[in-house]
């Protein structure tokens, strides 16, 4: 018998190097993983904060000296844990787990909400080391929650960032896809790529489907094996963990009564999205 | 249903080949059960049911061993009134036998889900009497024949669908447990659950699993699976379902020669993917052409000196 592995998914510890405050509920943690740091843009890690719980999080940046960062919002027990964790701290890691944003055009469009711009800003470095030329439109509550939007401003040139705030505190006031059709009426994109609250993105598939662009969406589930064993992540007949997290948009149709409306609590139960 | 070489009568219930899917894999929904089937899935285990919802354990809820897997997902259920509408709704898409794992912290409601479980459309019941991980359910029945005889006989007397029983191999005398579920009207063994492991990060000196302990499933446990059908096979007369470590078509014939009417199979899905179940059919239809056998009927237990 071939000796038996299931890719990436052995656990190992590793020390948190870095930390660094975006925003009063958001922070970027660096730390070696061998690893990760091969990951793709919009693949994801299971971090286990030792005696608390093990999340899901997708990839911020990953480069070939070993070192992976993510992006931590506080949104519950786990996230608040994992951010009064300090340099030195140690944390677990599984992964990178699921497929990646495939980059297969040069005029590509990027909508991101919240915590949804670090897999599409990891994807944006990549895209322009290509010579793509994408346009970022960034959506948050407020100013002080538009985290990244410098390093988004000098990644994409300032002149192809849109931000939206839903107080008006920065850019344009309204949601991410407020300024969007205005945008795809103006200028052809080959490609969208979202990823943020599903709502949202369920909204940039209709824009899609309605001006005929091709998209990818990375979207989120409750995660448990994060190795397509469980059941916790489907929708679907699809393993958000497995067969995800990045869909197209002929997949996403299939499954046009889950995405932006429900999902599986911790029970299985259908559940509708909040 | 046309009779081929791989077709399996299992306690009044036609596998169009041996493999089915195991417990606790995936399995909340008809959209997961179908695509299954088409990875050649001949019947489906649903996720184990209780009478109440559960959310299960707190993550980490698995952890790679060597040669396989360590789990405490702790039983996470929506009820089994919840379930009984994809108990439904699975029934009318699925094509092949639907077998719903039920679990309880009674006898009584062992029974009672059950009967809820077939008036939803279940054509078979496997209990779980063998989860090593939640206190007070399975292994604590799973462990004690004369506990494990009442639930069987409960279950029994209040539906009229095959009751399968999934034995623990955390016990001594695992054929003393199959003959008491036997006796007690089990129309068929499912042979083995999960061994209770663990295993524990160096770093932090913490067991890495939320519930400390789990059970192991995978490769690792296959030799110990084989020998207790070998055991079991030898031990009751009704069907064994074979289960542990089954990964390609060389397992499954192992087991059947050991003694398995039909095989599960679970952690090979995340190693070999959804269409492990074709894989291990056609090996065995190889198999037997090559050996010259008509059916796979001829070759359960066929390592059986008697």
């Amino acid at each position: 018998m071939s000796a038996y592995h299931i890719t990436n998914n052995q656990h190992r510890t590793t020390h948190i190097l870095s930390v660094k405050a975006e925003s009063p509920t958001v922070k970027i943690f660096t730390f070696k993983d061998k690893q990760c740091a091969k990951a793709k843009p919009g693949q994801f890690t299971m971090l286990w904060i030792p005696g608390v719980d093990e999340i899901p999080l997708s990839i911020l940046d990953a480069n070939t000296n070993g070192m992976i960062s993510i992006l931590v919002k506080e949104v519950g027990e786990a996230t608040k844990a994992l951010n009064s964790r300090k340099v030195g701290d140690v944390i677990g890691v599984r992964g990178p787990f699921g497929n990646n944003f495939k980059i297969k055009a040069n005029k590509m469009l990027m909508v991101g909400g919240g915590t949804g711009i670090a897999p599409l800003l990891f994807l944006t470095k990549k895209a322009i080391a290509k010579n793509a030329k994408p346009v970022f439109v960034v959506g948050a509550k407020t100013k002080k929650e538009l985290f990244l939007i410098k390093e988004l401003e000098e990644t994409c040139k300032k002149e192809n960032v849109i931000a939206t705030t839903e107080d008006g505190s920065y850019g344009i006031k309204g949601l991410a896809t407020t300024p969007l059709e205005t945008l795809l009426k103006k200028e052809k994109f080959e490609i969208i790529y979202t990823c943020g609250p599903e709502k949202m993105m369920r909204r940039v598939l209709d824009l899609a489907e309605k001006y005929d662009i091709a998209l990818e969406a990375s979207l989120e589930r409750l995660m448990r094996c994060a190795i397509g064993l469980c059941g916790s992540c489907v929708i679907g007949k699809y393993r958000v963990c497995r067969d995800g997290p990045v869909f197209n948009a002929k997949q996403l149709r299939t499954v046009k009564d889950e995405f932006g409306f429900s999902q599986r609590d911790f029970t299985g139960k259908m559940v509708p999205l909040k | 249903m046309k009779n081929g070489p791989l077709t399996v009568n299992l306690a009044g219930l036609t596998l169009a080949n041996p493999t089915m899917l195991a417990s606790g894999i995936l399995g909340y929904s008809a959209e997961t059960f179908e695509s299954l089937v088409k990875g050649g899935a001949a019947a489906v285990v649903t996720k184990s049911i209780g009478l109440k919802p559960r959310v299960g354990y707190a993550n980490p809820t698995i952890v790679q061993a060597d040669y396989g897997l360590i789990n405490a997902m702790g039983l996470p259920n929506p009820g089994i009134e919840e379930y009984a509408k994809e108990i439904s709704e699975t029934k009318k898409a699925l094509k092949v036998p639907l077998i719903v794992s039920i679990y309880g912290f009674s006898a009584e409601e062992y029974a009672l889900v059950s009967r809820k479980a077939v008036d939803a459309g279940a054509d078979a019941l496997e209990l779980n009497v063998s989860c090593p991980h939640v206190k007070e359910t399975g292994l604590e029945v799973g462990q004690n024949p004369k506990i494990l005889a009442e639930v069987v006989r409960k279950v029994k007397a209040s539906v009229d669908k095959p009751i399968f029983v999934k034995l623990s191999p955390n016990v001594t005398s695992i054929t003393e447990i199959a003959e008491a579920a036997a006796e007690a009207g089990a129309d068929a063994l499912t042979v083995i659950n999960t061994l209770k492991a663990m295993a524990i990060d160096t770093e932090t000196v913490m067991p890495i699993l939320s519930n400390r302990i789990g059970g192991l499933s995978g490769p690792a446990i296959k030799p110990i699976a084989v020998r207790c059908v070998y055991e079991v096979y030898e031990s009751v007369k009704v069907p064994i379902i074979g289960c542990g470590g089954i990964t390609n078509w060389q397992d499954a014939v192992e087991f059947m020669l050991a003694g398995a009417a039909a095989i599960q199979i679970g952690t090979a899905l995340a190693t070999v993917g959804r269409n492990v179940f074709q894989k291990v059919a056609s090996g065995m239809n190889k198999y037997l052409k090559h050996k010259g056998f008509k059916s796979v009927k001829e070759i359960v237990g066929l390592s059986h000196h008697k």
